[in-house]
Order: C-alpha cells, then sequence, then structure tokens
C-alpha cells in the first residue's frame, strides 16, 4: 500500500482520495486495497498494462464501478455511494463514445442540459472554439475523424466544469502524430482550466510527457508513485524498472562499503552503487540486482581500455548485434554478467571498430547505477513476460 | 470463346436475376389481372382489358370490411407485441437473471414451430376455456407470434450498442430514466422500428393461425382464401398491386430521405 | 473559462444500503408481461393440445382424459402417407430455395454494387402483398395449355417429371411439382435473407487473399465463402423447411387430393371433422419430429448459437 498525504492547509476542494478502495469480481481481484490522493489541480498519471486494475481504478472514482471496499472523497466528502450521475466528475471514455444520434452541438450540451441548464448557446459554442471546432457544431460524430471526435469527448466533459476530469485511455485510438498532437493539446488544456485531471494510459511516453505524478500499477497494486523523472531514474521494482524505458539488470552480491557507497561483486568484476539509490536490504553477502538504463552506458574497444577514467562501473563484452536508429545506434552486448546487454549510444564520433564480434568495455558513472531486491523476477514488466498480463477483466 | 468467358463470368448474376424474376413473377402477374375483365366467377384467364376493378375497389361485398379488420388487427398487434418484445429484448441483453435459457427458449420455440401446430393448440386452448373466437382471440395469436420476431430484432440492435454511451450518459449527470430516454431509446429506435414493421406485416397477412382461431370473423387473408372457393374478384389484385406499389414507394421514398440527410449533412 | 458554468450541486451522501437491491428486480418486471403472454398463449396451449390427444369421446357426449395413445398409432398409420409426402415436399422446396437463393443472395452481397438496395427491396417488397393473392397467381401462370406449360411440354421437361411421378399428363397444376413450386416461392424469402446476412459478413479481401494463394473461383467459393455462410445457410435451410412441412396452403391451393400434406389433414380434422383426439394428435407428431430433426440438424451442423 502506498500512501501520498499532502500537510498544506490550502484549498483540497479538488483533492481525489482514495482510502483502501478495492474490487474484487468473484474470486478475482482487480484492484487491491489501495490508498492514493491526487492532489487538487495536478495532472496524474495511472499507468500499467492493461488489466492491472487502472481502468477500474478510474471507474471507481466515476461512480461507473462499485468498490468492494473502502471509500472515495472529492475533496471533503465521500461519494462511494453516490451514482455517476450526482458526481461533479465527467470522464472521457476510451473511444470517446459519443451519441451518435446527436450532433457536435447537442452531444457538448448533453451535460448542461441534463443539469437543467436552459441557455447553452454561448457556453456550447465557446467551448466548442476552445477546442477548435466551432465550424462542425451540427456535424454528427461519424463525420469527425478521429483526432476531431477526441476533441468532442473532451469538451463535452470540461464543460460541466467538473472537479475532476477523468481520462480512460483518451488517445488510444489515434495515430502517433495525432497523439503525439493531442497530448500537447491535453496539456495545454489541463493548465488553463486548472482541473484535477486523473489519466489512465498503458503508453509509458504518454504518462511521462503529460503527468505531474505517475502512479505504475501492477496486478491491482500501485508498484510506485513519483514525478516521471524520479520513476525513471531510480526505479524500485523491476517491473518499473522495465516498465518504463529499457533497465539492464544484473544479479551481484554485497561485498564491502566505501563510504555512501556500496561495492558489489558480479561474475568477477567488481561495481559501485550509491547506497541511497539502492531500495533493498544490503546486508554483506546478500544478493541484490544492479541496474543501469542503456543510454547511461558508454561503449569502448577493448583495445581502449586503458582510457577509460577510473572511477567508472565497468564490464566486459562482446557485440553481438548492432542496429542504427539514426539518433542512436543500439547495441546488444554479450557479457558474463549479463547475457543480453544493452547499450544506446547518441551517433556523435561512431568508431568504426564497434561491430559484431568486437571485444569491448561497457563503462558508466556509478551515480547512474540502481538497486533493486534480488526476490523479484528478472522479466517483470517486459514484454510478455509474467508481469504484463493481457487481462481483459479491467 | 468470348461468349463461354463472359457467361462463365456472370454467371451467378444471371442466376440471380433468374431467381429475381421466379420472384417478382406472380406480382407481375397480380398487377397485370388487375385490369382484367373475366367471363366466369375466377380471375385465372385472360380475355381483355378493363380498368373497372380499379374505378370500385369496394364494390365486392365483404371485402373491404375484410381490409379494415386486418389492419386493426395488425395494428393493435404490431404495438402489443412491440412493447412487450422490446421489453424482453432490454431484459435478456441487459440484466443477468435466472432461467435465462428458459426465457431463450420459450423467444425461439415459437418461431420454429409450424404455424398449424401453435395455431391447432391455440384453438384446444379457447375452446376449453370456452372463449368466443373473434377479433379478440386473432389479436392475442397475433401478439403472440409476433413477439419474438420483435424481440429477436430489437436485442440485435441493442446488443451492438455500446454500453460506454450509457456510462457517458450517467456520467454526464442524466438519471437512469433519462439515460433511458435520451440514450438509449434513440440508438435502439432503428431496431423497434424493424421489429414493429415485422410484426405489421406478418400479421396482416396471417392465414393460418388466424383461419384457426376466427371464428366468423373474417380478415383479408381469409376473404382471399375464401374467394379461391367460390370465385375470385378482380378487386383482390387490385388491393394486392396497391399494398405492392405502397410498400415500393414507402421504403424507396425513405431511401431518398435518407440520402439527402447525409448529404446534406456532409 | 468564464464561460463554465458552476460545478453542479452535490446531494448529500446517500444513506448506506446494500447496492441496487432495488434493481435486483428490474428484469423480472421487463420480462413479466411478455413471458406471460408466451406462456398462457404458446406453451400452456401446447399443455392442453398434449392431453386432448390422449382423450376419447365425441362431440356431443364431451371428451375425457382416458390416456388413449391408441389414437398416435391410428393416426400415424392412416395418415403416414401425408406425413411422408410433408417432408418430401419441404425438402424438395429447401434444397430449390437454397439453389434458387443462393446466387441472389451472392449478388446482392458481392456484385449488386449501386443497385443493392434496390434488389433488396425487390425481394422483400413481395411480402406486402397478400402471399395467399401471390399463390392464386401461380394457378393463371401454371394454367394448363399456358405458355408455361407449353414450354415444358415442347422441351419434354414434362416427360421427365411425368415419368419421376411429379406431374401426370399435359397438366403441371394440381401435381406435386406445383405444389413443390409454390412451397419453393414462398418460403424463398426466408432462404435469401438469412444468406444475405452471412455472406455480406464475409471480408471482400479473404476472396482476395485465396485468389492470391492459387485458389480457381470455384474453389474459393467452395473453400472459402460456402463455408463462411453456414450460419446463414443453416438458418435459412430451417426458416424454409419448418414452415414448409407445416404448410397446407400451397397443397390446398394448387394441389389436389394426391398431394395433401399432413397440414391439411390437421385442418380438416380440427376445422372440418372436428375430430380433436386425432388432430391433436397428428399436430403432436408433427411438433415432435420437426423438433427431432431441427435438434439433429443444428447438432450435426455444429452452430448451436442461432438465437
Amino acid at each position: 500500500m502506498i500512501t501520498v498525504t499532502t500537510t498544506d492547509t490550502t484549498d483540497h476542494g479538488g483533492d481525489v482520495r482514495l482510502s483502501g478502495i478495492a474490487k474484487t469480481y468473484g474470486s478475482f481481484t482487480a484492484v487491491h486495497p489501495l490508498d492514493l490522493t491526487v492532489p487538487q489541480g495536478s495532472f496524474f498519471a495511472l499507468l500499467g498494462a492493461s488489466g492491472c486494475g487502472k481502468t477500474t481504478t478510474l471507474r471507481m472514482i466515476a461512480g461507473l464501478e462499485e468498490p468492494s471496499s473502502g471509500t472515495v472523497f472529492l475533496g471533503d466528502q465521500e461519494v462511494t455511494r453516490l451514482p455517476p450521475y450526482k458526481r461533479p466528475v465527467n470522464t472521457v471514455f476510451q473511444s470517446y463514445a459519443l451519441f451518435p444520434h446527436l450532433d457536435i452541438f447537442e452531444n457538448v450540451a448533453f451535460g448542461l442540459r441534463r443539469r437543467g441548464i436552459k441557455s447553452v448557446k454561448k457556453q456550447v459554442e465557446d467551448m466548442l472554439d476552445l477546442v477548435q471546432l466551432g465550424e462542425q457544431a451540427r456535424k454528427k460524430p461519424h463525420q469527425l475523424s478521429g483526432g476531431q471526435q477526441q476533441r468532442v469527448a473532451v469538451a463535452r466533459a470540461l464543460i460541466n466544469h467538473p472537479k475532476v476530469l477523468l481520462l480512460d485511455e483518451p488517445l488510444g485510438a489515434l495515430d502517433l502524430k495525432l497523439r503525439r498532437q493531442m497530448q500537447l493539446e491535453l496539456k495545454r488544456i489541463q493548465t488553463e482550466v486548472g482541473i484535477t485531471f486523473v489519466h489512465v494510459t498503458h503508453d509509458q511516453e504518454e504518462a511521462m510527457t503529460m503527468a505531474d505524478t505517475v502512479a505504475v500499477m501492477n496486478a491491482g497494486r500501485v508498484e510506485q508513485l513519483g514525478s516521471p523523472a524520479d520513476l525513471y531514474e531510480n526505479p524500485k521494482t523491476t517491473f518499473v524498472a522495465n516498465f518504463l524505458g529499457t533497465s539492464n539488470l544484473i544479479e551481484a552480491e554485497v561485498d564491502s562499503r566505501i563510504g555512501d557507497d556500496i561495492v558489489l561483486k558480479a561474475g568477477g568484476g567488481k561495481l559501485v552503487l550509491p547506497e541511497a539509490r539502492c531500495s533493498a536490504p544490503t546486508t554483506t553477502g546478500g544478493k541484490v540486482l544492479v541496474g543501469v538504463r542503456p543510454e547511461k552506458i558508454s561503449l569502448t574497444h577493448a583495445d581502449d581500455a586503458g582510457e577509460i577514467p577510473v572511477g567508472r562501473n565497468r564490464i566486459t563484452g562482446t557485440i553481438a548485434d548492432s542496429s542504427f536508429i539514426g539518433v542512436s545506434t543500439q547495441y546488444v552486448v554479450d557479457s558474463p554478467v549479463c547475457p543480453e546487454f544493452e547499450v544506446y549510444a547518441q551517433n556523435i564520433d561512431r568508431d568504426a571498430r564497434l561491430v559484431p564480434g568486437a571485444e569491448v568495455v561497457l563503462h558508466w558513472n556509478p551515480a547512474h547505477t540502481f538497486g533493486l531486491d534480488a526476490a523479484q523476477s528478472l522479466l517483470a514488466g517486459t514484454t510478455g513476460s509474467a508481469g504484463v498480463q493481457e487481462e481483459t477483466a479491467a | 470463346m468470348t461468349f463461354v468467358n463472359w457467361l462463365k463470368r456472370h454467371l451467378v448474376v444471371i442466376a440471380g436475376l433468374i431467381t429475381l424474376g421466379y420472384l417478382l413473377l406472380p406480382n407481375v402477374v397480380v398487377t397485370v389481372f388487375s385490369f382484367n375483365k373475366p367471363k366466369g366467377r375466377f380471375n385465372y384467364q385472360w380475355q381483355q382489358f378493363s380498368t373497372d376493378a380499379w374505378k370500385d375497389p369496394c364494390g365486392v361485398a365483404g371485402m373491404c370490411g375484410s381490409l379494415s379488420i386486418s389492419l386493426q388487427i395488425a395494428f393493435w398487434a404490431t404495438i402489443g407485441a412491440t412493447v412487450l418484445g422490446t421489453m424482453i429484448a432490454f431484459a435478456l441483453v441487459r440484466y443477468r437473471f435466472r432461467a435465462r435459457g428458459a426465457v431463450n427458449s420459450l423467444i425461439f420455440l415459437p418461431m420454429a414451430m409450424p404455424e398449424v401446430v401453435m395455431a391447432a393448440s391455440l384453438l384446444t386452448l379457447f375452446l376449453n376455456m370456452g372463449a368466443q373466437l373473434g377479433f379478440w382471440t386473432i389479436l392475442i395469436a397475433h401478439i403472440m407470434f409476433c413477439l419474438s420476431f420483435v424481440v429477436v430484432a430489437v436485442k440485435a440492435r441493442v446488443m451492438s450498442m455500446d454500453p460506454r454511451l450509457e456510462e457517458a450518459a450517467r456520467d454526464l449527470y442524466a438519471s437512469p430514466v433519462q439515460t433511458f430516454l435520451r440514450v438509449t431509446l434513440p440508438i435502439a429506435a432503428p431496431g423497434i422500428a424493424a421489429g414493429a414493421l415485422l410484426s405489421f406485416a406478418l400479421s396482416f397477412d396471417d392465414f393460418i393461425i388466424t383461419n384457426f382461431n376466427a371464428g366468423s370473423t373474417v380478415t383479408f387473408p381469409m376473404f382471399v382464401w375464401g374467394s379461391a372457393q367460390r370465385g375470385t374478384p378482380v378487386q383482390i389484385n387490385v388491393i394486392g398491386t396497391t399494398m405492392f406499389l405502397v410498400a415500393v414507394l414507402l421504403v424507396l421514398s425513405s431511401m431518398v430521405v435518407g440520402n439527402r440527410r447525409t448529404k446534406q449533412k456532409a | 473559462m468564464s464561460t463554465l458554468a458552476e460545478a453542479p450541486p452535490v446531494a448529500p451522501a446517500p444513506e448506506k444500503r446494500p447496492p441496487r437491491q432495488r434493481g435486483r428486480l428490474v428484469p423480472y418486471w421487463l420480462l413479466l408481461p411478455g413471458i406471460l403472454w408466451l406462456i398462457v398463449f404458446f406453451a400452456l396451449p401446447m399443455i392442453y393440445q398434449a392431453s386432448t390427444s390422449v382423450q376419447t369421446g365425441s362431440l356431443e357426449e364431451g371428451y375425457k382424459v382416458t390416456w388413449h395413445f391408441a389414437t398416435y398409432w391410428d393416426a400415424l398409420s392412416q395418415y403416414w402417407p401425408q406425413f411422408l409426402r410433408s417432408v418430401a415436399y419441404a425438402a424438395a422446396a429447401t434444397v430449390l430455395c437454397l439453389v434458387l437463393g443462393y446466387p441472389l443472395a451472392y449478388l446482392i452481397a458481392f456484385r449488386a454494387g449501386r443497385w443493392r438496395n434496390l434488389i433488396m427491396i425487390l425481394v422483400i417488397a413481395p411480402f406486402f402483398t397478400s402471399f395467399l393473392i401471390r399463390t392464386l397467381a401461380w394457378k393463371t401462370i401454371l394454367a394448363d395449355g399456358g405458355p408455361v406449360v407449353g414450354a415444358l411440354n415442347t422441351l419434354h421437361v414434362l416427360d421427365v417429371t411425368n415419368w419421376l411421378g411429379w406431374t401426370s399428363g399435359d397438366r403441371v397444376l394440381a401435381t406435386p411439382l406445383a405444389v413443390v413450386c409454390g412451397l419453393t416461392y414462398n418460403f424463398l424469402p426466408f432462404m435469401i435473407l438469412p444468406l444475405y446476412t452471412s455472406l455480406e459478413r464475409i471480408d471482400g479481401r479473404l476472396h482476395e487473399a485465396a485468389g492470391d494463394l492459387y485458389a480457381r473461383p470455384w474453389t474459393v467459393f467452395r473453400r472459402v465463402t460456402f463455408p463462411l455462410s453456414m450460419p446463414g445457410v443453416v438458418s435459412g435451410t430451417l426458416l424454409t423447411f419448418i414452415p414448409a412441412a407445416g404448410d397446407y396452403v400451397n397443397a390446398d391451393l394448387l394441389g389436389s387430393t394426391d398431394t395433401r400434406m399432413v397440414g391439411n389433414v390437421i385442418q380438416s380434422q380440427f376445422l372440418r371433422i372436428l375430430d380433436y383426439p386425432t388432430a391433436a394428435a397428428l399436430s403432436f407428431i408433427l411438433m415432435a419430429a420437426i423438433l427431432v430433426m431441427v435438434t439433429v440438424y443444428i447438432r450435426k451442423s455444429g452452430t448451436e448459437d442461432l438465437v
């Protein structure tokens, strides 16, 4: 269970507080008891593979799903048993759920009309202008493109000025280019209106681009919660290390300590890990997983090994494969400590000797090393592993 | 050789058009013979052109009365079957409940039962209850056999409807009643309309079940049946031709209106 | 964003009550009237009929349940030719419907282009002319000495059908051929519509893919199109066979006393001879026979989720 509490005493009218909420379907637990606070005005992302419980969590906030236990607070008010039409919360649905029998204007006006507001024309027109769809007001949803439909869905929810806007994979149906554009657009709108956004996505890049705070979910639990940079640089579990970007993980044994650093034995060599960046117990002789991101690593041909500055973590190996992808070159290196070491090298000065078969030394600043508990699967969070189960229950 | 090739390529089209001709031939005959002036009581052989029947469509004793009875029964049967069938369809798609299998069988069986069996058993019931056969027994029977067809038509439509649409409505401050009236019903409307149309056609055209349970009431199909034994007036063909033309025109005009609407919006 | 409305007022916290208890009964209320209607006017009559079939007595003295199962045996031994005829005619009409209907359904689904809607209308529109009127029109089309009979005679088709026992002499009317022709005509749309529905769902690219993988057009049809249209074939044949087996209108209008089907017998027993037990027994046998055939057929064809 992960608890985030804010201690300041400013207005929390838009805080979302989940306290011990859980959801079970028969014997299947979609969401384990979960405590979570989303501060007012933040852009919060729930990130995870399909079936991890993130959509269920969102639907419990919306009121579309009733928690099996626990409570949901909006500000100071408990809304756990309130039906969705009585909650000041609106949702942008996956695939938008625009009403096919109503035109764009009426779709956007729907919420206002249900609340008995008679003169909706001005508001709807302003809202459509905000999402740049003023011209399309009298079209039916199926006559719009995917990106336009997406903007209608956002407008339809935002016009009600909800305390919290929930977004359920809102960009999943768009192509890559449009998705990038809409990410920035949504971020702009959020900054402009200052409403709390809770965004569910399986796309780690999307979550990191848009959100202030990301909660990584796996198998019905929150694995880790923090700012995108924090999660990326300092993952606490193998799932987070693998699901957010790529990590090279090495099994190592605690050898000794020098100051704030831990010295580890891996294969024949030694590696240094700052103790502050290790989330595992570090008794001497204990096992630790040592991680490092592929882009932090430098690659030097074995012939030039002497030129590597001292104080850097080193591993030797043989290049198994290299692929040139423009911005960088991605190498797969075979080494005794880790069979498939990934290294991303920026294409600044390419060393022509770095071809498959070449003997190389991998080296990196120890400050970029992180340590994880060895009692977890190395492969959690990688595609196709047990950590990323394709469940449809959520 | 080229002709053989052409024939090969268009074989399916030719066969299809032959079938279409087979389907439409009787309608052509009905139309042509509505302008006949038969010699005897039966209108089976072409004699000479005449528009007498068109000038006096109700000139046969009892025919227009039976037409009116058929229309009334079809109207009420459509309303009854559509309301009851739509309710069942919604229950089947939207809710979990016990005895679902039994309900499904009860819906399916009337469609899988030869009409004569339903007709005979219903008559047995009415005789046992001592019911007066007539308008009401016909209406009861028609609602019974139209019901299943409405359920099937509405069910298909409601099943293909995205459940998120209703969630979106609830999320946008629509109460359950408002959600049903503003979102569910309008989206299900084409399925309900299809079911209603089918009910009307089935009820209006039903003969076998009606024949068993009508008592002395005469519907239009029963009038035709009777006239097949006594003598077929030309006016029957006039009614048949009119019904065919009205149906085609209705469908065509609705299509034209539909097309124009989509073009305007685009 | 000054134009946005105030956030809606939030209702006071609701009383704690097990969720949606009230909603539990909704499906039953929705089902109640329609299902009650079907139970009283469809299921109950079947029970009455079952009981009638084992009664003895007379119209004057009234009938009593005497568990007289012999009625079934008597009915079968007396009317087995009509039963056989019903099955044979209905089967023939079903096969003819499939052979005739498939090309038309295929034409509408894949080849009609902008004519698709028009052809659809022409298939459905005859429904709106009373089927009795249309069946009577066949009396004109197949009339003795008419152009159709004349053509069949010239082409020596009648010689073949006479030899097969489908027609007799120079006549088509009042023969089995006329009855089967009428049955086929009447139930053809019930074959075409399900066929069309299942054909229309087939992705046209599958044909291209099959062609790309060296299948000739006929092979494409046999290996791809036809198997994918099986649901339509199954429901089409059922929708044709069942009503055709119970029909008595075509046998009555286009046939003779030699073409009487079981429907005709039930009809006359019930409405003219007023021998209710025999009529009920016949109707029960017909129902049971059809249910058995349909069940076996559905099992065999492996499409059990038709409903």
